[in-house]
């Protein structure tokens, strides 16, 4: 017998090596032993999670804090379908993960075998592409081309379905078979007669506003979005996902539109006669009302992904291509044109509608944020949970930098924030992490607590605990009349007590007066992960809001006085 | 969102693989699109296959699917042909009550129309026909007449004119 031959899992695992890949998370199984059997030998890190859905949010907190793709390896059956939320929460925000999930042997495919399940037929719709390995020899080539589709063009998950019979079968692996993907193109530059027409629409524009989105980020367009805004003395927004891509603390910057976002951003939103979308999508949090959003202005969207174009919003110009490369184009040839009263207007927004909280009274979940915004210089990777806690950390912790704001935007993932947090951590072992989440939703993937502790990952878990689904109750009060149903957390654990359990320190916060003060312990605190559990005014409503399907010019700026029910 | 559009003969070339089919499939799927015909060959060049779709919908929709279908790693191309110069060609099957007394009749129709007879028993005849889909829908029309007992379309399939290839 030749010495070359390897099983198919030492061939997967030698190509994951060469990939560059330090970390994979996740949970085994009969289907995936033979993999991790392989990682045993490996330099690769593994990362043993609590939960297949927590592995995902794992390496998608990897991938966002990096740019890198994520991997995880799960057994077939239950260990595949526990990654579903995660792939959904990483595909909607176009984040690289390479998902590799054991199989049934390839006899008894189709056969409902003891924990086989049709991964494939499950994730379609929410993948980039996905593999079923059925020949040994293929796997090099496969899982080459599952990294650089998920990592190019617009990132993706990409899932690789391993049965059990070709991860164990002896194979001479051959590393440098070429790809075959004739039907993916990655576009860059962006045509030449768009970039000229966008840059003269720019230079007549009397109010223009940018619109930075996550592809922005993706694309590391930052240098070249922030040459383009001062050149041509424009205001920039992000979207939820675009923070870190243009510094909030910038004089242009507006912050966050949309739903929750500051009113400075929608007054200039609703009144601007042009507006240009960096890889951002138009989403209907930002939108509203898709028939009277920005009517009057002039749209220009630059997108990688050509079916983005016209799907929301119909353009006027539109630019196909890598952002970075277009906003760059765009900037070398585009004039300044006279935006001075429009500034001076932006500024007397941004002067008169500020984002606002008391500091007295009950303790609020704005105050704890912007303390520790204040403590820390903003100098954190910054994860997020979903709901109002979510909303309020994108108002009140300014972002500078790519990569260090992780939220789940596009699927609004509930138990995404605490597992992401650990994933970056693990990626950048001296930065400070700190996770903003509900107490729902930490309660949804709370078992990653064991994983944190084993690894010493110093992460602050901020608990915003309000003993509600905060969020859907605010929903309820508002357009509901009040008629609370299913929202109420009663029986939460005592999360101190919980975090003490895990072998994880606790603290916690009640009066306003003290905020500062245990903020700052558990920022001293370095010998492992944290938990923050404050206990929040039950009934806070986040605002600025313009509700669901509304008009930008509908947003209300505190809590209305009339009853909004049937709006 | 379908009804108030027209039919539209789309192409693929895609990558000769499994799940080809279920991908492309779902892109209409998921937008309320319904597959009128789909026919699924293996081109020239045996990676990759030929796909023919009739599917009826406005045009923005179609727009907005075409642009998904493109994104499919699997796919290198899909077009819509609908409107442009191409050779659309459907077969059919179809077996029509012909007790003797109308057979010659029935034979002489089938005649006018180019169509040949496969199969014939004492009360029914067998045809095959090929052509546009309006020429297959007359026949249709003029057989039942004589009671058409079943028909099974090929769909549609369509060729670029000339030198260009199809998609
Ligand atoms: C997995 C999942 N289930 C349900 C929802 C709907 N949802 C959105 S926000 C929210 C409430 C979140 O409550 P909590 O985590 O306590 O955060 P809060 O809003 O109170 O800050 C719910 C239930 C969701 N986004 N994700
Ligand atoms: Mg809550």
């Amino acid at each position: 017998m030749p010495t070359t031959l390897r099983s198919g899992a030492e061939v997967l695992v030698d190509v994951l090596h060469q990939e560059g890949v330090e970390y994979i998370f996740g949970i085994p199984g009969g289907a995936a032993i033979p993999i991790y059997d392989a990682l045993v030998d490996s330099p690769i890190k593994l990362i043993l999670n609590r939960h297949e859905q927590g592995a995902t949010h794992m390496a998608d907190g990897y991938a966002r804090s990096t740019g890198r793709p994520g991997v995880v390896v799960v057994t077939s059956g239950p260990g595949a379908t526990n990654t579903i939320t995660g792939i959904l929460t990483a595909q909607m925000d176009s984040v690289p993960l390479v998902v590799i999930t054991g199989q049934a042997s390839t006899n008894v495919l189709g056969l409902d075998a003891f924990q086989e399940a049709d991964v494939s037929g499950v994730s379609f719709s929410i993948v980039k592409h996905s593999y079923l390995i059925k020949r040994a020899e293929d796997i090099p080539r496969i899982v080459r081309e599952a990294f650089h589709l998920s990592r190019t063009g617009r990132p993706g998950v990409v899932l690789i379905d391993v049965p059990k019979d070709i991860s164990s079968r002896m194979i001479e692996p051959n590393f440098s078979e070429a790809f075959h993907l004739p039907g993916y193109i990655i576009p860059k530059e962006g045509d030449l007669d768009r970039i000229e027409e966008a840059a003269g629409l720019l230079a007549h524009a009397r109010r223009p506003v940018l619109i930075v989105g996550h592809g922005a980020v993706i694309s590391g367009a930052e240098k070249a979005v922030t040459y383009l805004a001062e050149k041509l003395q424009i205001p920039v927004m992000n979207t939820l996902l675009g923070k870190g891509c243009f510094p909030e603390t910038h004089e242009l910057s507006l912050g966050m539109p949309g739903m929750h976002g500051t009113a400075y951003a929608n007054k200039a939103l609703a009144a601007c006669d042009l507006v240009l979308s960096i890889g951002s999508r138009w989403d209907d949090r930002i939108t509203g009302k898709v028939s009277d959003f920005c009517k009057n202005a002039v749209k220009i969207h630059i997108d990688i992904d050509p079916s983005e174009i016209n799907k929301i919003i119909q353009v006027d110009c539109a630019i196909i291509g890598d952002a970075r490369y277009v906003v760059e184009a765009i900037s070398a040839i585009a004039e300044r044109g006279d935006t001075g009263e429009w500034l001076k207007q932006v500024a007397k927004w941004k002067r008169d509608y500020p984002l606002k909280y008391k500091k007295e009274g009950k303790l609020k979940v704005q105050h704890v944020i912007d303390t520790m915004y204040k403590l820390t210089g903003g100098d954190a990777i910054v994860v997020t949970d979903v709901g109002q806690h979510q909303m309020w950390a994108a108002q009140f912790f300014p972002v500078v930098k790519r990569y260090r704001w992780l939220s789940s935007g596009g699927a609004g993932t509930m138990g995404y924030g605490m597992p992401a947090a650990l994933g970056a951590q693990f990626a950048h072992p001296d930065e400070l992490v700190i996770a903003f989440v509900g107490d729902g939703g930490f309660q949804m993937t709370q078992s990653e607590l064991a994983t944190a502790v084993i690894h010493k990952l110093p992460v602050k878990i901020v608990i915003a605990n309000n003993h509600y689904l905060g969020m859907v109750r605010q929903w309820q009060a508002m357009f509901f009349d009040n008629r609370l149903s299913g929202v109420e957390l009663e029986g939460n654990p005592n999360f101190v007590k919980l975090a003490e359990a895990y072998g994880c320190k606790g603290f916690r916060i009640k009066r306003p007066a003290d905020v500062r003060r245990i903020l700052q312990a558990a920022l001293d605190y370095s010998e492992g992960p944290c938990i923050i559990d404050v206990e929040v005014e039950k009934e806070d409503d986040v605002y600025p809001m313009i509700p669901a399907g509304a008009t930008l010019d509908e947003m209300m700026l505190e809590p209305p006085k009339i009853n909004m029910q049937g709006k | 969102m379908n009804g108030n559009g027209k039919k539209h003969a789309i192409s693929l070339y895609v990558a000769n693989k499994p799940g080809v089919l279920i991908r492309v499939s779902l892109v209409f799927a998921r937008r309320g699109y319904n597959i009128d015909s789909l026919v699924v060959s293996g081109a020239h060049d045996p990676a990759y296959s030929q796909m023919n779709i009739e599917a009826t919908g406005d045009e923005k929709t179609l727009d907005q699917i075409l642009k998904q279908l493109n994104k499919l790693v699997d796919v290198v191309h899909a077009r819509d042909n609908t409107g442009e110069d191409v050779i659309a060609r459907e077969f059919a099957l179809i077996k029509v009550n012909c007790p003797p007394e109308v057979r010659s009749e029935v034979l002489q129709v089938a005649h006018a129309f180019d169509a040949e007879t496969v199969d014939l028993s004492e009360d029914t005849i067998t045809l095959q026909i090929s052509g546009e889909s309006h020429k297959i829908d007359s026949i249709h029309t003029v057989f039942s007449k004589y009671g058409v007992i079943e028909m099974v379309r090929s769909g549609k399939i369509i060729i670029a004119r000339g030198t260009r290839s199809t998609s």
